[in-house]
């Protein structure tokens, strides 16, 4: 088991630092940083003015390089420049300017294994900082939509699975079919046309969720949440029920009927335990799926969480941040696949990880 | 002029029908179910010549056929409209409704000519046949075809469109279903807006039609080529194992752990696209499908070579002719023909390109980790191990022994895949990447649609509405295609 987790962990760290170097990569090559030049510096700029905009904050060195510095295993760039009479030093891990002497005592490396995960040139604020309110207001929204999710998919499944090709689980199916075909950004606008537009007439709702950030009430939460849920439920609920619909079909349950147990007993005790392995690796794999739609409903509703960051970031090439925010999704897609794995292990005992 | 209704003329007489079916279906729904939970049992069953017959109905059955028949009412008069549709050609008596269901006149025919040749050779069509044995299938393939025929017909023939999907007409923005076209007998123009004019005085409806032409030329293509990128790296991975999987796996699990919408950011901008990238692994993912079809023909024939050598060539020939001319593009990186431009039979606009090679990109891990764990459970098979001890090569027993016989998971997730395509292709639309701003696309005309979703609906609910009966028939079509084969 030990051994099992090392690996897992090894080839986790390998992904994470793949996938933030390519994303690196794509974000330093020079039409981006030409843009991101332009748009922080001066629409105008002249190609010279550019590089030498580029130039003083690092941005030319090579990729490999830079990618060091990030990680914050070689030391960050330096620049000395002559300002007034005096040097004046800027460099990676040297806020605004300095003397040299203040230079020389500034720290040599600051990457992200320092802590240090740089500056958003998008929101002019420290990446760290941002993350964390961002990602707490997805927690949020998270929080609701896997406590409203869940159980309803369970409970479709569940339902629809105990009676096999019954009226009730043709019903139910169909729902469960319904919501996976419905993507997000279709549900959504289906949604807020139907429950928050003057049109129709109802305005149950509110069609945009930006003040549930500071006070979030049932009315300007819950349609951002039910977006989310009926997709990913859809998924759940069908497993669920195939998996309810393969044990119902077991030897112990058939013996229980003929014991002469009750249904409700029948599928609460024996049946509800052994149905629920498979669901829990779904449930588990669906996060990754999550954040997909977490992105498209907080553009949506322009919930302000890291969905949204997201879209900001990569729309206006902001490196840093942009880097931040795949790390954190590779964790999340990376733990959510080993915690699968384990608990899988864990709750059928038929299988062992080595 | 008046603005058209949506009932029309018909509306006194079918609405209160279809009320009325209505409601039948949900009081019988309702009865239904307090009968099953009172306990009610439905009636006898006999058994004569093998065949369930009923002998004596209960009230449970009695709501059941009440349902059943409140549904065939529904239909019929739905049946009602399109055929008022198609036959009355005045658009203020079929009213929207009608008149919409008429003008996809060509649609309608061409599925009932499908179905009614599917369902009369049902017995010698195979697995398509099959799908003609299960309701669910049915519904699934009808949707589909419904919305194939529908691009077919409306987009490059452009025959059920009503106005042009970029024509802008002054007067008409964010007009109501069914508004007046102004001086249209005047400029030769269809006279009414069907499903209203959008945000910047263009036809919803046409537009509409006009999408699914868009869908219907990337999705089920960049789903077929993902499909060859990841069979043709699947089946040697789960067939070998070992270090070769090892990386391969590891390769399609890196993609897979990007969040879709940063992958689609970093690769569709249009600075990414100025250096060449996407343009580049379009060369190499399209490498893929030739690869895949010169080492199936080269596996068969490997004993004949006087039927592969020719066979091969031209093959080949005409495979990398195609190649090129999709690659080469005048004015990206890929421009290397020179004088010899003529060469270059056909170019893909550039956006169109872009996101194809990005959806493509985004399915084929999946894809290869299907393929794989196939390829895994079929490769401890007798009849492998005899095409081993015959001393097949191995691309024959990969090709031609576990490929076929992976052939039903294989086209039940292929069904599957074409309606996330599809939802990937909206995803790029709704963010406003790739394809250009003013294109028909539904995903683009729902990004454009949300901004004023709260005071008119109009522009964003048909594209919306479009796009998942797309998706649900292919989800349905898939399902029915399951249970088909498996049950052989």
């Amino acid at each position: 088991m030990g051994l099992f987790f090392l690996r897992r962990l090894g080839v986790m760290i390998l992904t994470a630092l793949c996938l933030t170097f390519i994303v690196f990569f794509l974000t330093n090559l020079y039409p981006n940083l030409e843009k991101l030049a332009k748009t922080q510096g001066n629409m105008r700029m002249t190609d010279a003015e550019v590089t030498q905009w580029l130039d003083n904050r690092g941005y030319l060195e090579p990729v490999a390089l830079k990618y060091a510095q990030w990680l914050g295993v070689a030391p960050g760039w330096t620049r000395e420049a002559a300002s007034g009479g005096e040097t004046v030093v800027t460099g990676r891990c040297i806020d605004g300017q300095a003397t040299p002497a203040e230079a020389a005592e500034a720290p040599r490396f600051c990457g992200v294994l320092q802590g240090d995960w740089g500056y958003s040139t998008v929101f002019r604020e420290n990446v760290a900082g941002i993350i964390g309110t961002r990602l707490g207001l997805t927690g949020y929204l998270m929080f609701w939509v896997i406590l409203l999710m869940v159980p309803a998919a369970l409970l479709v499944g569940v339902l629809a699975g105990m009676n096999e090709g019954s009226r009730t689980d043709r019903t139910l199916s169909t729902f469960a079919i319904t919501t996976t075909a419905t993507p997000e950004y279709v549900s959504g606008v289906i949604l807020i046309a139907v429950f928050a537009s003057s049109a129709v007439g109802l305005r149950w709702f509110k069609g945009t969720a930006t003040s549930a950030m500071e006070n979030p009430t049932f009315e300007n939460f819950f349609l951002p949440v039910l977006t989310i849920s009926l997709y990913g439920m859809g998924y759940i609920a069908r497993m669920t029920r195939a998996s309810m619909a393969e044990v119902m079909t077991a030897q112990y349950i058939r013996t229980a009927r003929l014991k002469g147990v009750s249904f409700p007993n029948i599928v609460l005790k024996h049946a509800l335990r052994n149905a629920l392995i498979a669901p829990f690796t779904v449930i588990m794999l669906q996060f990754p799926w999550l954040l997909n739609g977490v992105v498209i409903v907080e553009t949506l509703f322009n919930y302000k969480g890291f969905g949204w960051t997201l879209v900001q970031a990569a729309g206006n090439n902001d490196i840093e941040l942009l880097l931040a925010v795949s790390v954190v999704s590779v964790i999340v897609v990376l733990v959510t696949q080993l915690i699968s794995d384990i608990g899988y292990v864990y709750l059928n005992p038929r299988i062992s990880v080595t | 002029m008046e603005p058209l209704t949506w009932t029309g003329d018909l509306g006194p007489v079918l609405t209160p029908l279809m009320m009325a079916a209505v409601a039948v279906f949900v009081l019988a729904l309702v009865a239904n179910w307090g009968l099953s939970l009172a306990g009610v049992k439905s009636g006898e069953i006999a058994y004569e010549n093998g065949q369930a017959v009923l002998v004596a109905r209960s009230p449970l059955d009695y709501s059941a056929l009440a349902m059943k028949y409140a549904i065939l009412l529904f239909l019929a008069c739905c049946v009602a409209y399109i055929l008022a549709g198609m036959l009355i050609a005045d658009p203020r008596t079929a009213g929207i409704i009608g008149t919409v269901a008429g003008r996809f006149a060509p649609v309608w025919i061409a599925l009932a000519a499908t179905f009614a040749l599917s369902i009369a050779f049902k017995r010698r069509l195979g697995l398509y046949g099959k799908l003609f044995d299960s309701t669910i299938g049915m519904i699934g393939f009808g949707i589909v075809m419904f919305w194939v025929f529908a691009a077919i017909f409306g987009g490059p023939l452009g025959l059920i469109v009503t106005h042009d999907a970029l024509d802008q007409i002054s007067g008409l923005k964010n007009e109501p279903p069914g508004a007046v076209v102004p001086n249209a007998a005047a400029d030769g123009l269809y006279p009414y807006y069907l499903l209203g004019g959008d945000n910047l005085a263009r036809d919803v409806f046409s537009r509409m039609v006009e999408g699914a032409w868009e869908v219907m030329k990337i999705a089920p293509f960049a789903t077929l080529f993902a499909f060859m990128v990841g069979i043709t790296l699947g089946l040697p991975a789960g067939f070998y194992g070992g270090r070769l999987d090892t990386v391969l796996s590891f390769l399609a699990n890196l993609i897979l752990a990007f969040p879709v919408i940063l992958l689609f950011y970093l690769l569709v901008t249009p600075e990414i696209v100025a250096t060449g990238i996407p343009v580049y692994m379009a060369a190499v993912l399209f490498l893929f499908p030739i690869l895949f079809i010169a080492v199936m023909i080269n596996s068969r024939y490997y004993t004949r070579p006087a039927v592969r050598t020719p066979v091969l060539a031209v093959l080949l020939v005409g495979l990398g002719w195609l190649y090129l001319s999709l690659v080469h593009q005048p004015g990206t990186r890929i421009d290397f023909l020179g004088p010899l431009t003529f060469l270059d039979l056909f170019d893909i606009p550039g956006g169109i390109l872009v996101v194809f090679v990005a959806v493509m990109f985004v399915n084929s891990p999946t894809v290869f980790r299907i393929v794989r764990g196939l390829t895994m459970d079929i490769k401890t098979r007798d009849y492998v191990a005899a095409a081993q001890t015959r001393g097949e090569g191995v691309w024959y027993i990969m090709l031609w022994e576990i490929l076929p016989n992976a052939r039903g998971p294989l086209i039940v997730d292929f069904c599957l895949r074409i309606g996330y395509t599809t939802i990937l292709l909206g995803t790029l639309g709704f963010f406003g990447l790739g394809l250009p701003p003013e294109s028909p696309d539904w995903g683009s005309t729902i990004n454009e649609g949300r901004k004023l979703l709260s005071i008119y609906l109009h522009p964003a609910l048909p594209p919306a509405l479009a796009l998942l009966s797309l998706v649900l028939g292919l989800n349905l079509l898939a399902d029915g295609l399951r249970e088909e084969s498996l049950r052989d």
